[in-house]
């Protein structure tokens, strides 16, 4: 007789094994409503009958079948009024495991999520849409979790994710096995929700907040979809990425809430398990020898993690990547990111040079403005600095933005009335 | 005698634990090493099977992900320190030349006390 499971047990088997089960129920009833209830009435029958049959051999097994008999059941019911057959039926575990086994296997549930992620990433959809879905139907985050996330009301986020799914109900999501280019589509598109998800929560300075767990949530689906997909070298670059920048996660904010930059960061702060994961991901991923763009930017995160101190970065070996990152992906952005490496290889003068063709297509960027001022300002060009600070302030993302302009400005204008240019 | 005692879970629960969660899993456990401290000798706690790869010895290839089949039993492992992945493969390649035959997965390792000083680590209660 097996011990009867911890509630907290059965809780965390639950979400364990939501985003498999959630994806073969939408592949059963190609339907994400009908998906979901279904694995919340499997849930709750889970919590009955676990406690007192024991648990399972493969929980999401267990939740598809009980969850896709039980919507079945609920069809009919709708449609014949006939009475639900007992419970203890549907529920025997003895059952139910041997006939999934064989539809189980790692090539068909795979696919079943990637697919389910895939469906959450609908172009139709705004972004923040694409990553609430995802975070409701994939993670199963509660909607206040979600709400408080996106710092909105809990009743606004229902509205979202209901029009988001209603949307994705009149779309036609191709529910045959995809081909290889195919997949790498959907697995590109799938990445760069999860790197969203990521970035949602990495701009929050409270680590405790549902917005800064959101990073949590997107490191998890990462290595959701390298357990599956084991042999996917830029999904070892995209995790690799987002520990390493998570690793700073103690010592990015000030104890007011204020950014630090990267060269003012104390790194004993820095988690080194992250970084120590991060790593060997890398080299892994490098076996591999099909660079991309995760991959490079993550070789980037990872020379500045591998600096105990900030003089002893690898300035020329960040360039070098900058510019195959260029290569890769080309946008100004890398360029504008690239040009701190010149700063500290050659000098502010000869950033500033690299950077002025960027004015155009950067115009309307923050950071674009920041750095520029922050060159200007070293080359003792104040009032030119003074400019860039004022447009970057205008153009700030967040009140921690705009405070950290505000100081440089502050400073500058210290200059002034001490009689300097 | 020496014993080894391997540790199993389900990856989607214990990668589903909060920072807090693993701190508590390992104090609890810590608890149970200090009592036995000179009994311990290595411990070991490896990195997530997303990190590891597995060269299958017959076929001389190296893919992603743990060893999953079931066919074969773990009969043994080594512990080595090297400056990169690379060398890890150089290095079980060439034990397969020596030993052919079934496969080494290669995991990197996240926290390693060779003598069990994990236990000093903990606060005192």
């Amino acid at each position: 007789m097996p011990q009867p499971p911890e509630p907290d047990w059965i809780e965390a088997r639950l979400v364990g094994a939501r985003p498999r089960a959630v994806a073969a129920l939408l592949r059963y009833f190609r339907d994400l409503d009908l998906a979901e209830e279904a694995f919340q009435e499997a849930s709750l029958r889970a919590l009955k009958s676990w406690p007192k049959n024991g648990p399972p051999r493969d929980a999401a097994s267990w939740l598809i079948m009980v969850g896709r008999n039980a919507a079945i059941d609920h069809k009919r019911k709708q449609a014949r009024l006939t009475g639900l057959p007992d419970e203890a039926v549907i529920s025997d575990r003895e059952d139910t495991e041997p006939d999934l086994a064989e539809r189980l296997d790692a090539a068909d549930y795979r696919d079943d999520i990637l697919r389910l992620l895939f469906v959450c990433c609908h172009p139709d959809l705004p972004a923040i849409q694409q990553i609430a879905l995802a975070l409701r139907i994939v993670s199963g985050l509660p909607m206040p979790r979600i709400a408080a996330a996106f710092l909105i009301g809990e009743r606004a986020m229902e509205q979202r994710i209901t029009r988001a799914k209603a949307r994705i109900a009149k779309a036609d999501i191709p529910f045959e096995t995809p081909g290889p280019v195919e997949r790498a589509e959907r697995f590109a598109v799938v990445a760069a929700m999860i790197y969203l998800v990521f970035n949602e929560g990495y701009t929050d300075a409270n680590p405790t907040s549902e917005r800064a767990k959101l990073c949590d949530e997107a490191i998890r689906l990462a290595r959701l979809m390298l357990r599956l997909f084991p042999a996917e070298p830029e999904m070892m670059g995209l995790l690799a990425l987002m520990l390493l920048q998570h690793s700073r996660q103690k010592a990015r904010f000030d104890a007011a809430g204020a950014p630090v930059l990267l060269d003012d960061q104390d790194r004993s702060l820095w988690n080194q398990h992250q970084i120590a994961e991060a790593l060997a991901m890398i080299d892994k991923a490098m076996l591999h020898r099909q660079p991309g763009p995760y991959q490079i930017q993550a070789a980037i995160a990872a020379l500045h993690a591998r600096a105990e101190r900030q003089e002893d970065t690898d300035w020329a070996g960040i360039n070098e990547l900058y510019e195959a990152l260029e290569r890769h992906a080309p946008s100004p952005v890398v360029t504008l990111n690239r040009s701190v490496a010149i700063w500290k290889l050659h000098g502010a003068a000869a950033a500033l040079e690299m950077i002025a063709p960027l004015a155009e297509p950067l115009d309307g960027y923050f950071y674009f403005h920041g750095v520029r001022g922050n060159l200007l300002e070293r080359l003792g060009r104040n009032s030119e600095a003074r400019d860039a600070f004022g447009r970057a302030i205008a153009l700030a993302n967040t009140p921690a933005e705009a405070a950290h302009i505000r100081q440089h400005l502050d400073q500058l204008e210290g200059e002034r009335t001490t009689g300097k240019p | 005698m020496r014993y080894t005692i391997l540790c199993y879970h389900n990856e989607e629960i214990t990668s589903s634990w909060t920072e807090a969660e693993d701190a508590e899993v390992i104090e609890n456990l810590k608890a149970v090493n200090r009592k036995w401290a000179k009994n311990f000798e290595p411990i070991v706690r490896l990195m997530p099977t997303t990190t590891a790869t597995t060269l299958r010895k017959s076929e001389n290839i190296v893919t992603d992900g743990p060893f999953a089949e079931t066919k074969e039993q773990l009969l043994g492992f080594y512990v080595v320190d090297v400056d990169s992945y690379e060398v890890a493969v150089q290095i079980a390649r060439e034990m397969a030349e020596a030993n052919p035959g079934g496969a080494y997965e290669l995991r990197p390792i996240a926290l390693y006390y060779p003598n069990g000083e994990a236990i000093e680590d903990a606060p005192t209660p």
